[in-house]
């Protein structure tokens, strides 16, 4: 349907007015909120995700995209009950650990996660271990991921991990870290279960772990 | 031998002085985090215990580099910088304080704190503690993160002088700051000076949620201004527009104040790169930056011997060709753990055009996390990537961290000034 291709073109070039009012408008028309999110959506940001991997896109034009995408869906998700209610690819816990103010990065993998349909709890900066246990265990996550950009707080990934492995969350959960300093084999040597180099890789990591 | 002027003189002109030239605390960029230098300094036997470290940069908290570490690092820089800091408090009236980490410090006296219920730090605009807060150290950190104050705001109602505020003329009395510390560094040491300006720095995400001030007005917001960069394009061009002629006045006026006894002049912070590729494209850069980098740039070159410096942490690879059309002699930290900043690649594409400061050895992981040994392996391997035919000053990748253990850096510098030497040892084991 051409309307999904001008929403999905909308929301690559970051043009929030005009996916909102095409949205609007093809709810309008009869189009069914579920079908939003696999017609235009997700593939959007898919898109935005390639382009960013291969430097086409950088941090203005994948926040502006991410804005026209929540604008759309944004008017999607009180609407999504019954038939249509969206089953989450997967509940994801995030946040930037103890210490650490740092929060750019963590939220744009939070609005790329949200765009391709994961539910995000996002417990934003600073944010300690009990904190991260407790959202576990009170939204059932699947998925918990952390971020840090200072060497002096990436640490504190590991102090979440063993708080989620005492609370008895560790098996219920995978678990996946990134941020500047943070590599695959800091993600290793602390029992991750993954390491997203960018946002976009992040969103191809979600999308393993829940399926594992 | 040669003077440390000399021999940076001689990196900065590509050519191969005695030895690599070091630097430690030239910039607010190629420093140490307050509670190093306090341990280096005992491990050095420089202070009885408990002797305070100041804090020259209450953001980064930046310790004071002073002439006897200088001196037993064999150190080749100094570093001319103003009277203020980031917050817009002046560096007087020193006090004492503690840092997180138990480090006694001496901090100005508007370095005044309020600690939260949860114990977070908050830091003030000038020291006002009825203003709000600008800055905020998480209980048990070790730095200052601004605290953003967006106001609401409609485009419509978007003023070019609203992101001014903390841009202008430099006072007279700043200005014969520069010209004493520039004539006493330049008379009374052989060190190559290196006048910091950083608040030239467009866009500088650090600074543009305004911390120095009381109630910051325009866009202040650290992701709308990103957004800003690309959807309010034209607006954002005339911020820097402005900004730069503010910034061109200022070098001017301190250029009649110091003279040709500046060796290099730090101009921007501002950060155009990430861990995986740059924070903008290339065409954001050329079209919105350069072209005021390079009126400055152009500036220095025409009317002094002061050879321009440009600080970028991330992966920049993609934009050095743009950094030296706009006229930069120096690039600075030369992270080289970020992709596609492999240090033989950097030398061997852009080292003839370019010096590279820093990159000596690794921030993120060697230095705080590795073994000496290993951070000699390092500083060897970088020695023998960005050595070769001068343009290199040896420094760090950005600034020395807290936690970072103090046989570290004595292996980093050791290392540097022994293998540092011309003509280079080159053979390829460690």
């Amino acid at each position: 349907m051409a309307q999904f291709e001008e929403l999905k073109q909308a929301i690559i070039d970051g043009k929030a007015p005009v996916s909102k009012a095409l949205t609007e408008k093809m709810l309008a028309e009869g189009v069914r909120p579920g079908e939003f999110f696999p017609k235009a959506i997700i593939p959007a940001m898919d898109e935005v995700g390639r382009r960013m991997r291969e430097c086409e896109f950088f941090i203005p034009e994948v926040l502006i995209a991410a804005r026209a995408a929540r604008a759309s869906s944004d008017i999607l998700r009180p609407l999504l009950v019954g038939e249509d209610a969206m089953t989450a690819a997967g509940i994801v816990v995030c946040g930037t650990v103890k210490g650490d103010l740092h929060d750019i990065g963590k939220n744009i993998v939070a609005m790329m996660l949200e765009s391709a349909g994961f539910k995000i709890v996002d417990l934003g900066v600073d944010v300690t271990a009990e904190k991260i246990v407790n959202a576990v265990r009170d939204h059932q996550a699947n998925l918990v991921a952390m971020s840090a950009l200072l060497t002096t707080t990436m640490v504190n990934m590991k102090g979440v991990i063993e708080a989620l492995t005492a609370a008895g969350l560790r098996t219920q959960v995978k678990i996946m870290v990134g941020g500047a300093p943070v590599t695959d084999a800091w993600a290793h040597s602390i029992g991750a279960d993954g390491y997203g180099k960018d946002a976009p890789s992040a969103v191809e990591l979600a999308r393993q772990l829940v399926a594992a | 031998m040669i003077s440390s002027r000399e021999r940076v003189r001689l990196a900065l002109e590509h050519k191969e002085p005695d030895c690599v030239p070091l630097d430690l605390g030239a910039t607010s960029v190629t420093g140490m985090h307050v509670d190093t230098v306090y341990r280096l300094r005992q491990t050095l036997d420089l202070d009885p215990p408990g002797t305070p470290v100041k804090i020259i940069e209450p953001f980064q908290m930046l310790g004071e580099i002073k002439p006897d570490l200088i001196q037993a690092l064999a150190i080749d820089t100094v570093q001319v910088g103003g009277t203020g800091t980031a917050f817009g408090f002046p560096m007087e009236g020193w006090k004492e304080w503690k840092t997180f980490g138990g480090v006694p410090a001496l901090v100005p006296a508007g370095f005044n704190t309020q600690t939260e219920p949860n114990g977070d730090l908050l830091l003030y605009p000038q020291g006002d503690r009825s203003a709000p807060a600008s800055g905020r150290m998480p209980a048990g950190g070790f730095y200052f993160d601004v605290i953003v104050r967006q106001q609401p705001f409609k485009d419509e109602d978007l003023r070019v002088e609203d992101n001014l505020e903390e841009f202008s003329v430099v006072s007279d009395q700043e200005t014969d700051h520069y010209r004493r510390c520039a004539e006493e560094f330049y008379t009374q040491t052989d060190k190559a000076l290196v006048l910091n300006l950083g608040a030239l720095s467009l866009g500088n995400i650090a600074r543009v949620p305004g911390p120095a001030l009381k109630s910051p007005r325009g866009i202040r917001d650290v992701e709308e201004w990103y957004v800003s960069l690309s959807s309010r394009r034209a607006h954002v061009y005339k911020i820097f527009e402005r900004q730069t002629e503010i910034n061109l006045a200022n070098v001017q006026k301190l250029y009649a104040a110091v003279g040709n006894r500046i060796s290099v002049v730090n101009l921007t912070g501002t950060d155009f790169g990430a861990q995986n590729g740059p924070l903008v494209s290339p065409q954001t850069y050329r079209n919105l930056f350069l072209p005021f980098h390079k009126l400055v740039n152009d500036w220095v070159h025409r009317n002094t011997t002061w050879k321009t410096f440009i600080h970028s942490c991330g992966s920049v690879w993609a934009l050095v060709d743009d950094f030296i059309a706009a006229g930069f002699d120096v690039l600075n930290p030369v992270q080289c753990s970020a992709a596609r900043m492999n240090p033989f690649d950097l030398k061997s594409k852009f080292g003839s055009r370019i010096t590279f400061w820093g990159g000596g050895v690794d921030t993120q992981a060697t230095l705080p996390f590795g073994s000496p040994q290993e951070v000699r392996e390092e500083v060897r391997e970088r020695i023998r990537a960005f050595g070769p035919g001068g343009g290199f000053v040896f420094n760090a990748v950005h600034n020395i961290q807290a936690l970072v253990p103090a046989e570290n850096v004595l292996s980093m510098y050791r290392t540097a000034s022994e293998y540092g030497r011309y003509p280079l040892r080159v053979a390829s084991a460690a």
